[in-house]
């Protein structure tokens, strides 16, 4: 199904589209370490792309490429057809890319109301005396774009600790507040850097199911990060296994798993 | 009837207030500049002259440059022979620092991103005797009187509505004019600050970035969208300084010596917290004052006001290092 270029529906009833970002040949160092050698793969809309691999594999390297914090030395990102020249992150992050951090990166000083709210920033264009008279396009705006947080903050469970400052919650919820922060962008392709990490299994299930949910509401195209290989086989449609900078598989989560390669360089012994 | 002593006092608090409330303007951009970015502004109280200097300059319209233009050129050029009013002026030295706002982001602080701190201290020196010295070529070195209709001199009516308060030795208390308006200048402008920071998308991403820069780019903040906002920000604050030093003691090269006060202020204050810059400055203002006439003035042979600040700070920083209302430093080990 993945080997056809053209959009279809998966046997779950969700459908691929086509090719929404391609990642070509791409090479970076860090002076003479090498992050990421020669990788190339795409990611299709509204699919939910795994990038795996053990630690110090390039994972999140190939992530802060995608979202601009890094700029590969080689290679070339193409995004909704085009050739995506080096940009900054927030430039990358105003084309519709939204992304969380493995250490979460939220504004700890602020309520999760207003974390959630920056990501609504993008979608606000009035102009600075419009807000100071609170009149015409800025009253309609803050009333429209706090609907849509409201929204977020409800699908993803979390309306009530709206009020609550960021730094007092515990760290289940804080991931969960990153996501909703990504989510309210609205964006094209979210990006999740190891969604799990560090959560006992309910909450893992939890994330699972929000990411499916997203997904599956919204049609929201996601790549992941993840070294929690359960997790992944189960929610992603397609994997790219990267080892040593190197990719070394990329398929379905049924054709990674039976990769010899990925066995001997990541599972070491195959699961069955 | 109360005490002379106790009364004189009073009038001396007040009026320490009232010098509190230009040091606390001083220390906000100190604030304003430092949580969003981590740089230590040297250059606010400099940017305080500049801003008050352009203020006489295009108020009185004087030629920019008139010394260097006269030596290449040889004419002899020195006013444009117009005076602008002064609320239109205000608002072009506004945009003169937002100007400056954009040429210290773009040929400074762009270059230097992800330096330590003490180098980018370093630069904000260099940069603060680089604006006394284009100052200086600018507008020329001559103290400047700076009169924008403020009213000066001392209150009548507060002076005769409090003269029963004591006895016949006691003609009421002494406010300059000034320091009032100064005062409720301070006031709206801690306001409106406010405000911004809170209910406006602006403001809100300024706050965003002061949180936490990483974060603040994954939303599509531009960080030197940022910095350009709050150093035009912190020059409006140091302009409005300015004008207020400006018109009391005169447009002159030693007020960007007061910076130097609003060091103490922020010790007191913590140096990320916009109401601890308010209150520090206003306990500095108040307590140089009242030492000077208890204490000071009695038994130290008085001019206590030049030292008192900065032990009152070196007390503070070895009893409580963030300030009163910093965040407090915890160290994981």
């Amino acid at each position: 199904m993945f080997d056809q270029p053209e959009s279809f529906v998966t046997s779950d009833g969700r459908t691929i589209g086509g090719v929404m970002m391609e990642m070509k040949n791409i090479t970076l160092r860090f002076g003479g370490v090498v992050a990421i050698k020669d990788i190339s793969f795409d990611i299709r809309e509204g699919e939910i792309r795994a990038i795996i691999g053990p630690n110090g594999a390039g994972k999140s390297s190939m992530l802060n490429v995608i979202s601009g914090f890094y700029n590969p030395q080689k290679g070339e990102v193409w995004y909704k057809g085009e050739r995506r020249p080096s940009m900054k992150p927030f430039e990358v992050a105003r084309q519709g890319i939204a992304r969380t951090f493995q250490n979460i990166a939220l504004f700890e000083g602020m309520s999760v109301l207003d974390n959630v709210m920056t990501g609504r920033l993008n979608h606000m264009k009035a102009g600075i005396l419009s807000q100071a008279f609170w009149y015409g396009t800025a009253q309609r705006e803050e009333t429209e774009n706090r609907e849509v947080v409201e929204r977020v903050l409800d699908f993803l469970e979390i309306q009530h600790i709206r009020k609550t400052p960021v730094s007092r919650l515990p760290y289940g919820l804080k991931k969960r507040v990153e996501l909703a922060r990504a989510l309210a962008a609205d964006p094209k392709i979210l990006l999740l850097d190891e969604p799990m990490a560090g959560m006992n299994v309910e909450e893992k299930e939890d994330m699972s199911r929000f990411i499916l949910d997203v997904n599956d509401e919204f049609g929201t195209t996601i790549a992941l990060i993840e070294h929690d290989m359960s997790v992944v086989m189960d929610i992603s449609d397609r994997v790219v296994v990267m080892d040593y900078g190197k990719k070394i598989g990329d398929g379905t989560p049924k054709e990674v798993r039976s990769n010899q390669a990925v066995i001997d360089a990541y599972l070491g012994v195959a699961h069955d | 009837m109360l005490p002379d002593q106790f009364l004189f006092g009073v009038e001396v608090m007040l009026n320490g207030l009232m010098a509190g409330v230009l040091y606390a303007l001083v220390a906000l951009g100190f604030v304003l500049i430092f949580k969003a970015s981590g740089i230590f502004n040297y250059a606010q109280g400099v940017m305080a002259l500049f801003g008050a200097l352009t203020l006489v300059g295009i108020m009185d319209g004087q030629v920019p440059f008139a010394h260097l233009i006269n030596s290449i050129f040889g004419t002899d050029v020195h006013h444009f022979g117009w005076h602008v009013p002064a609320f239109l002026s205000i608002l072009l030295v506004m945009v003169v620092m937002v100007g400056l706002a954009w040429c210290v982001q773009h040929f400074i602080f762009r270059h230097l991103v992800g330096q330590e701190p003490i180098i980018l201290f370093m630069a904000t020196i260099g940069l603060a005797y680089f604006m006394e010295g284009f100052g200086d070529l600018m507008w020329n070195s001559e103290i400047k009187k700076l009169d924008i209709g403020i009213p000066q001199g001392g209150s009548m009516w507060i002076e005769e509505a409090t003269s029963f308060l004591g006895g016949t030795n006691f003609y009421g208390f002494f406010i300059d004019k000034l320091e009032i308006v100064a005062s409720l200048v301070a006031v709206v402008l801690v306001i409106v600050l406010v405000a911004f920071a809170q209910y406006t998308k602006e403001g809100r991403a300024m706050r965003a970035v002061a949180d936490d820069h990483q974060a603040a780019l994954s939303v599509g903040i531009s960080l030197s969208f940022i910095w350009v906002l709050v150093w035009s920000l912190a020059g409006f604050v140091a302009l409005v300084a300015g004008i207020m030093w400006g018109a009391k003691s005169g447009v002159q090269f030693s007020l960007s010596l007061i910076a130097l006060k609003a060091l103490p202020v922020l010790m007191l204050g913590g140096f990320t917290s916009i109401p601890g810059a308010i209150v520090g400055g206003l306990i500095v203002g108040v307590g140089e004052k009242i030492f000077e006439f208890l204490i000071g003035a009695p038994f130290l042979g008085g001019a206590t006001e030049n030292w008192f600040a900065y032990m009152l700070a070196l007390v503070f920083l070895v009893f409580r290092p963030q300030g009163l209302f910093g965040e407090k430093i915890i160290e994981r080990v």
